[in-house]
């Protein structure tokens, strides 16, 4: 089992990203340690989507380094970034509505079918999937296309996942749902980064959290020492605990 | 497939079917068909009318085809795409002008022989200007709507100069092969040997389509590609070589068209393209903008009325493919099978 | 006072000034100092033109928009005149009767196509435009009755414009109604012209361009995306209409291949991306250089096709038909070297 102080799965220094005129993201500096569910939290606006998609280099920094499992990715087309091993489940979770169930799992199967043992794993975590395996992603109800996207993400071992939002719009059951799915992911030492406006979702699984501010990294540190100060959570977070679900 | 997928497939909890196919604008075609006959009046017209308005919408898609996937995958609108149609057009007219000794023999063998290169020659001279188009005028201006526009409009200009400069600025009449000539004789209707030729051509393009789109790899990634680009690129897929193969391969199509259009017509000129780049606008509208069933739909929807009209009211008839763009429209705003971008 | 008329919207360069300045003259004088009908017909185009291709590019230039629907509203602005013309006789109050007419269909028209349309991508207007365009020139062909069909409309016209009126001489030129019809369509352009600069330096203007640089900004700051297009959109065909107008009393002739045809689209696309787009000079220039191309370049193109006889297919390409060839190459390379065309070029800025 890899120590946790061996090198982070995934490091940002100093990154910065324009989008046409506007300046995003100023100098973010993180770590997501291996095998570990690292938070990312922050008010609306704050970059928290543009940091993934600059990860996954649909948006291009335009300084700093981005180095998934040591090498170095800053400058690397999206595929590539897929191709080490980075799987995204971005917030409108980019599922193919014209696809079945069936054939957004194929497509994400680089290799070219889902293994069978994989595969009745995700049945087990998922089970409308199995259900709905040969209808129109287009025709599932929110949270199961939440599933599906989540589903693609893990139809093969990854390195590392991004997921952005995954609670978003979904009602309390489903919500209970994903998070026993994605406490079963972090048992086989996936190593994720996960954003989130939801914060008692966000304290159920995280282990280290980073927050961001206006396009910077405001806060580091572990999740337990987040979530017992209540005063640093208004700090960061504007908001009290109770306006959360 | 794997146990637990095959399962699944026969689990019959399974609540939601698999709806593939909305029937409802393919059954407009045999509906409008039907609904002519009494207007027609006569069956033997109606045959023949029907089997050419077929005919006819089987080259139109064959020509649109191409040009509703390049935009619904990769964003573009080649206004240059009647190029193509004039060069396949071109391209099999000089191979079968070379060739015309072989079509005198009287005999469907010889007349193959010199009608499949030409073809081919058409599919080949198409594709290859195609992937010049793409590589050198479109890709520097991908994701700006306006000079695409723009370039293409020039490529078109451009290269129907060419056209002329290579071939030479008068209409060049084109042999039809003596076994595909005339009509055969069913019952009392007359059937011209070519239209159903066309059909048979249309029918068997549509089916690789189909079957290339819907039961392969690539096709999974073109039709995923059509609805979100950059998720598939998510997944780990170059889907810029993609592009490049769909451009290549709609501009082949539409050489195919335009070859099998120029036969038809007996004669090649510059301006083919132009001539039906309206309809095909219309047809690729109709039908949804990177749906290729609905271009098929569209196109045989167009074809049929173009002729039914052209029989019952003539002064009608140009205009009667925009009438049905605009109840089309009317009906689904997105065309008859809307492509549902992320 | 010169700031005033050209609403401050200067040539910002001698070059330019010049040659502007030599345009305006050349068409101003054009009876006197370029004598002959081909000349003058010449000029007349050239004015006809400039109209066109400017109210064009208020529409592409200035608003975005790329539209194939030009051409219809110089047919109407033709047929409008044609039909009064021919069928109310040769009047004043029968060419007024036209003129109100098509600039009130132009309008009605322009506005249905706006609202419907402005709200949907760049791609899906243009596609309409061209079938709304193409349905009208099917429609022109179609009734013959009215419009001529494929022949078109030949008429007379009000008294004081016919050729065969004489008024007196003047500088060894005699001052006929053809010279008073040329002088009517000069001065109206010119005015026209002068009014379009004035509503692209207009806040109306600045919105218009500010919409072109970044729509959501200005959604953001509260303009109105959809009406500030549909109302460029009615200038544009106005502009066009009234262009139509007055090339079809030059001509006495109005048809589908003078004014419909997609050939005077790709015409007007050339000129206003040659000449440069989002200048309104540009129109200027790009009409002047295509219509003297199209008469005079062939002459030149000619002479060296035949001195290059013999050589392989250099001749072909110099062929005095291919001319539009050239014209196509420098098109794209306007479209991806220099968006402000020639006007840019002189000017010496660069800019987006």
């Amino acid at each position: 089992m890899p120590e946790a102080a061996a090198a982070p799965m995934l490091a940002l220094t100093g990154v910065n990203t324009h989008i046409a005129q506007y300046h995003i993201l100023h100098g973010v500096d993180f770590e997501v340690p291996r095998a570990s569910l690292t938070m990312l939290l922050g008010r609306n606006g704050a970059g928290k989507t543009t940091c993934l998609r600059t990860i996954m280099g649909l948006w291009r920094a335009s300084a700093g380094a981005i180095r998934v499992d040591g090498r170095d990715i800053t400058q690397a087309a999206t595929p590539e970034v897929a191709q080490l091993g980075v799987a995204y489940v971005p917030e409108n979770m980019g599922i193919f509505a014209g696809l079945t169930v069936r054939e957004n799992l194929l497509l994400a199967a680089r290799s070219g079918e889902p293994e069978a043992k994989r595969l009745a794993w995700i049945f087990g975590l998922f089970p409308a999937m199995k259900t709905f395996w040969n209808a129109l992603a287009g025709n599932l109800s929110g949270g199961q296309k939440q599933m599906l996207a989540i589903a693609r993400a893990i139809v093969e071992p990854r390195k590392l996942l991004l997921v952005d939002e995954p609670s978003k719009g979904l009602a309390p059951a489903i919500i209970a749902n994903l998070v026993e799915a994605f406490k079963e992911l972090k048992r086989t030492d996936t190593t994720m980064l996960m954003v989130e406006q939801n914060f008692n979702f966000a304290r159920t699984l995280g282990d280290t959290v980073a927050v961001m501010d206006s396009g910077r990294i405001v806060h580091t540190g572990r999740m337990d020492e987040l979530a017992g100060d209540a005063a640093l959570q208004t700090k960061l977070l504007g908001l009290s605990l109770d306006s959360h679900q | 497939m794997s146990s637990a997928a095959a399962s699944a497939a026969k689990d019959p909890a399974s609540a939601l079917p698999a709806t593939r196919l909305d029937w409802i604008p393919l059954a407009l075609v045999p509906v409008i068909a039907l609904a002519a006959l009494p207007m027609v009046g006569s069956l033997p017209t109606w045959v023949t009318l029907t089997v050419a308005g077929l005919a006819m919408g089987m080259m139109i898609f064959m020509m649109a085809s191409g040009l509703t996937l390049v935009f619904g995958l990769m964003d573009v609108l080649n206004f240059a795409h009647g190029i193509f149609i004039a060069v396949g057009a071109y391209g099999a007219a000089t191979v079968l002008t070379r060739m015309s000794a072989q079509m005198e023999a009287q005999s469907l063998a010889s007349d193959l022989s010199a009608m499949v290169p030409a073809v081919l020659a058409a599919i080949a001279l198409a594709g290859l200007l195609g992937w010049f188009f793409e590589r050198v005028l479109i890709r520097p201006v991908y994701g700006d709507h306006l000079k695409q526009i723009l370039i293409t409009m020039g490529g078109l200009i451009v290269f129907e100069q060419l056209i002329h400069v290579v071939w030479g600025p008068d209409i060049i009449p084109l042999p039809r092969p003596g076994t595909i000539t005339g009509s055969f004789i069913v019952g009392e209707a007359a059937i011209e040997r070519y239209r159903m030729l066309a059909v048979i051509v249309g029918l068997a393009v549509f089916a690789a389509m189909w079957l290339l789109l819907n039961r392969t790899r690539i096709g999974l990634l073109v039709r995923a590609g059509v609805e979100n680009p950059e998720m598939v690129e998510s997944l780990g897929y170059r889907i810029k070589r993609l592009f490049i193969g769909v451009f290549v391969a709609g501009s082949g199509l539409a050489g195919l068209g335009g070859a099998m259009w120029a036969m038809y017509q007996e004669q090649v000129n510059a301006q083919m393209g132009m001539q039906v780049l309206v309809v095909i606008f219309i047809v690729v509208i109709i039908g949804g903008l990177g749906s290729v069933v609905g271009c098929f739909v569209g196109a045989l929807l167009v074809g049929l009325l173009a002729n039914y009209t052209g029989y019952l009211a003539p002064k009608l008839a140009l205009g009667s493919n925009i009438l049905l763009m605009v109840l089309v429209l009317l009906w689904r705003p997105r065309g008859l099978y809307p492509i549902g971008k992320a | 006072m010169l700031a005033r008329l050209l609403s401050g919207d200067f040539p910002r360069s001698r070059a330019l000034s010049v040659v502007l300045v030599a345009i305006l003259l050349g068409l101003a004088l054009a009876p006197f100092i370029f004598p002959g009908t081909r000349s003058l017909n010449v000029a007349a185009k050239v004015a006809v033109f400039v109209l066109l291709v400017a109210s064009y590019d208020l529409l592409l230039g200035y608003t975005g928009i790329v539209s194939f629907a030009h051409t219809m509203f110089f047919g109407i602005g033709g047929y409008g005149v044609g039909i009064a013309m021919a069928k109310l006789g040769p009047g004043w109050g029968a060419l007024a009767l036209g003129v109100v007419a098509s600039l009130a269909l132009s309008l009605a028209i322009a506005l249905a196509i706006g609202l419907l349309s402005l709200r949907v991508r760049a791609i899906f207007f243009a596609m309409i435009t061209l079938a709304v365009a193409s349905f009208f020139q099917i429609l022109a062909s179609q009734l013959s009755p009215i419009t001529g069909g494929e022949d078109g409309l030949s008429f007379r016209l009000p008294e004081l414009l016919r050729p065969g009126t004489v008024l007196f001489n003047a500088f060894g030129v005699e001052v006929n109604g053809r010279l008073v019809s040329y002088y009517i369509v000069f001065f109206s352009v010119l005015a026209l012209f002068l009014a379009l600069l004035r509503v692209v330096n207009s806040p109306f203007g600045r919105v218009l361009l500010s919409i072109r640089e970044n729509e959501f900004r200005s959604e953001a700051l509260g303009y109105r995306i959809v009406t500030y297009r549909t109302v460029a959109n009615c200038l544009a065909a106005l502009g066009a209409t009234l262009a139509g107008v007055l090339y079809a009393l030059w001509l006495r002739y109005t048809g589908p291949d003078t004014t419909l045809s997609f050939n005077i689209m790709i015409d007007i696309l050339l000129m206003v991306v040659i000449g440069g787009m989002g200048t309104m000079y540009g129109s200027v220039l790009g009409a002047t250089l295509f219509v003297l191309a199209q008469n005079y370049l062939r002459d030149l193109m000619k002479l060296a096709s035949e001195a290059l006889e013999g050589m392989p297919l250099v001749p072909a390409l110099l062929h005095p038909d291919r001319w539009l060839l050239w014209l196509g190459v420098l098109f794209i390379l306007c479209v991806y070297y220099f968006p402000s065309g020639i006007v840019g070029k002189l000017r010496g800025a660069r800019r987006p």
